[in-house]
């Protein structure tokens, strides 16, 4: 089980539903609701890395938005650090809530539009600074030098502006402008999607020695799963807003217990042509997030599906050592 | 083996304001009858301005300059327009990335296999056509393919438009079919059913098909023989067996090195530095500033072509006394 002296975030059934509208200009009705994230726990340790893996549309990164107030939750309780995290937005004192933000720091997919142009490299990794106010403004210099260092750019590339960079060195000065803080989490969503193969090498090895210098813990959302393998020390699989799957990454990914896991993990293509491809091929597409399946949302695609599974939704069961997985019939795969 | 396709020292160029785009700088590509061949590189690489080249269809301010691109006995760079106009989507099809801007939104899915099955080809009845495109549309798995056939693209997911894309390029039975970034867009699992799908039209037809890329493990699934291309230039080609347990050629054996595996935790070792800018590239082998192994000749002079035996082509001036490691 999960130390809880060692938990620093702490997810407790958290629900965030879109309501949509039917057309028209005069009259809107409401029509249904997206259940983007629906009942959803999970707990982040100290130093730690929990990977949120699923396919688009699966609300990863909503989660994400909700974690950090950026969407507001339909219902559910987030905290961080033993602190409640909606009740200080709502009504704590301003250095509350500053002192939250500057620990829960975000890191976007595409590093194009995540930098400010009209903004040199100095100018982004200050402004942090500015805000927070945790450096004497005589050491800011010397702290944005440090913070390019520590990302593995030069000090003259402060007075440059993010088009002079390419994808890879502005994915370090996003990293950089969260690390600005000293954060004790960071929140990755997609930090390497948009990167060559040769360039994302080195920010995943990137993020990995900065959690092992600075101890800081990571949400990593990815949809790759073979990066989420070298980052992650727990993962949670979910599909149409649910968690499924629930784990250490090594009992994932080599024990998957939910029919979907094993499917999306043999659906990976595996770079040796020695492996033998023993794919599971999922008919269908991911359904509506409006109206989701009854019961198991899984079971339209599922290719052990029974009857049950149609009427009665599964649990998420613990299998033994924290591995959740939410299927009736887990224990055929265990 | 028969050659198919024997494109040489390509040299596609981009005259923009800022400069030359030397995009491709000499590719060669060599894909057999039947096979399916897998040009793999990083963005930048010139693998799809390689296939553009192919099919005539480079944009401005782009230009083949040199080379020379042979496909079934004829050169494709000294036909006439009109009559290349008859290989292209004919002999030679194109699926590309992103389904959503290479599907018209405009017509329905019928209307755009129907054009695509009449275009040289007025003979055909629409009704004719029509039943044509209805059964193309079942070969690419669309279920219900008579109220999709009225449909139009929006109100299909990404990975059924990339099946019409699909279905569209197979609609004059290609001898050759370019599939750049197929399913690069769409999701592991969707992914999964349409490398499945390609496979298996790949059986069926007997195509032969060069799959563009930059996933490795695509690669070793899909393909019999590879061309690893670098800054515009070919690094290295061989069968992928080879390619993945013996590279001959640095940059491979780093991207190996590079790769997140699913099925083993490992460190991970990149490659330092950047891709290279093609307006004004390295000197010598374009490599030289991210290669381990570099020497003085390296930042001098451009690396021949060299056969290593068995048709493995490597462009690295020490790939003989090197032993580099595969997966």
């Amino acid at each position: 089980m999960i130390n809880l002296q060692n938990t620093l975030l702490e997810v407790r059934d958290l629900v965030k539903y879109f309501d949509v509208y039917s057309k028209g200009i005069l009259r809107k009705k409401l029509v249904g609701k997206v259940h983007a994230v629906d009942h959803i726990n999970f707990t982040v340790g100290k130093a730690e890395t929990l990977a949120l893996v699923g396919e688009s549309g699966c609300g990863k990164t909503t989660t994400a938005k909700v974690l950090l107030d950026l969407e507001e939750p339909t219902s559910g309780k987030v905290f961080f650090d033993g602190v409640d995290v909606y009740e200080t937005f709502r009504s704590g004192k301003s250095e509350e809530k500053l002192r939250l933000r500057r620990n829960m720091q975000l890191v976007f997919q595409n590093p194009y539009v995540s930098l400010d142009p009209r903004m040199t490299i100095y100018d982004i990794l200050s402004e942090p600074l500015i805000i927070h106010r945790h450096v004497e403004k005589s050491k800011w210099k010397d702290k944005v030098y440090e913070l390019l260092e520590m990302v593995g750019l030069e000090q003259y590339h402060a007075e440059r502006y993010p088009h002079e960079f390419s994808g890879g060195q502005r994915q370090r000065v996003a990293i950089a402008r969260a690390m600005a803080v000293d954060p004790q989490m960071i929140i990755c969503d997609e930090p390497v999607s948009s990167l060559d193969v040769s360039i994302r090498a080195q920010i995943l090895n990137l993020l990995l020695d900065l959690q092992k210098s600075k101890g800081v813990s990571y949400i990593y959302i990815s949809h790759d799963l073979s990066s989420v393998r070298q980052l992650s020390h727990r993962v949670a699989v979910m599909y149409l807003g649910e968690i499924v799957e629930y784990g250490s990454s090594d009992e994932v990914f080599t024990k998957p217990l939910h029919p979907y896991t094993q499917a999306l993990i043999s659906a990976i293509p595996i770079p040796d042509p020695r492996t033998k491809v023993n794919r599971i091929i999922l008919p269908g597409e991911v359904p509506s997030p409006i109206n989701p399946p009854s019961a198991c949302r899984f079971h339209p695609r599922c290719p052990y599906v029974q009857d049950i599974c149609k009427t009665v939704k599964p649990p998420l069961e613990d299998t033994g050592n924290g591995h959740m997985v939410s299927c009736h019939f887990w224990q055929k795969f265990a | 083996m028969d050659a198919l396709l024997n494109i040489e020292d390509l040299r596609t160029y981009f005259f923009t304001e800022a400069g030359v785009v030397k995009a491709v700088d000499g590719i060669s590509v060599t894909v057999d009858r039947g096979e399916i061949h897998g040009l793999v590189g990083e963005s930048g690489s010139g693998k799809s301005v390689t296939a553009l080249s192919t099919m005539r269809i480079v944009p401005r301010p782009g230009k083949i300059i040199g080379g020379k691109i042979i496909f079934d006995g004829t050169d494709l760079l000294s036909l006439k327009e009109n009559e290349m106009r008859k290989i292209r989507g004919g002999k030679i099809a194109m699926v590309f990335q992103d389904p959503m801007s290479s599907l018209d939104p405009l017509y329905t899915i019928g209307n755009q296999l129907v054009e695509a099955i009449r275009v040289n080809n007025k003979e055909k009845s629409k009704q004719q056509a029509k039943d044509e495109a209805i059964g193309l549309l079942e070969a690419v798995g669309i279920p219900e393919p008579a109220r999709r056939f009225d449909q139009y693209p929006h109100e299909l997911s990404g990975g059924m438009k990339q099946r019409i894309a699909i279905a569209r390029a197979l609609s004059r039975m290609p001898t050759l079919l370019f599939a750049d970034e197929p399913t690069t867009n769409l999701d592991v699992t969707i992914q999964a059913q349409v490398l499945d799908l390609m496979k298996d039209l790949k059986q069926k037809f007997n195509m032969t098909m060069v799959l563009i890329t930059h996933d490795m493990g695509i690669i070793a699934e899909m393909t019999q023989t590879v061309t690893v291309v670098y800054a515009g230039q070919l690094f290295e080609h061989a069968d992928t067996r080879s390619i993945f347990l013996n590279p001959k050629h640095p940059y491979t054996e780093a991207l190996l090195k590079a790769l997140p595996r699913l099925d083993m935790r490992r460190t991970l070792v990149s490659v330092p530095g950047n891709i290279p800018n093609l307006i004004n590239p390295p000197s010598g082998c374009r490599f030289h500033p991210r290669c381990p192994y570099a020497i003085e000749i390296c930042k001098e002079k451009v690396p021949q072509v060299e056969d290593a035996g068995n048709g493995h082509l490597v462009a690295c001036h020490r790939w003989k006394e090197l032993s580099l490691v595969g997966v």
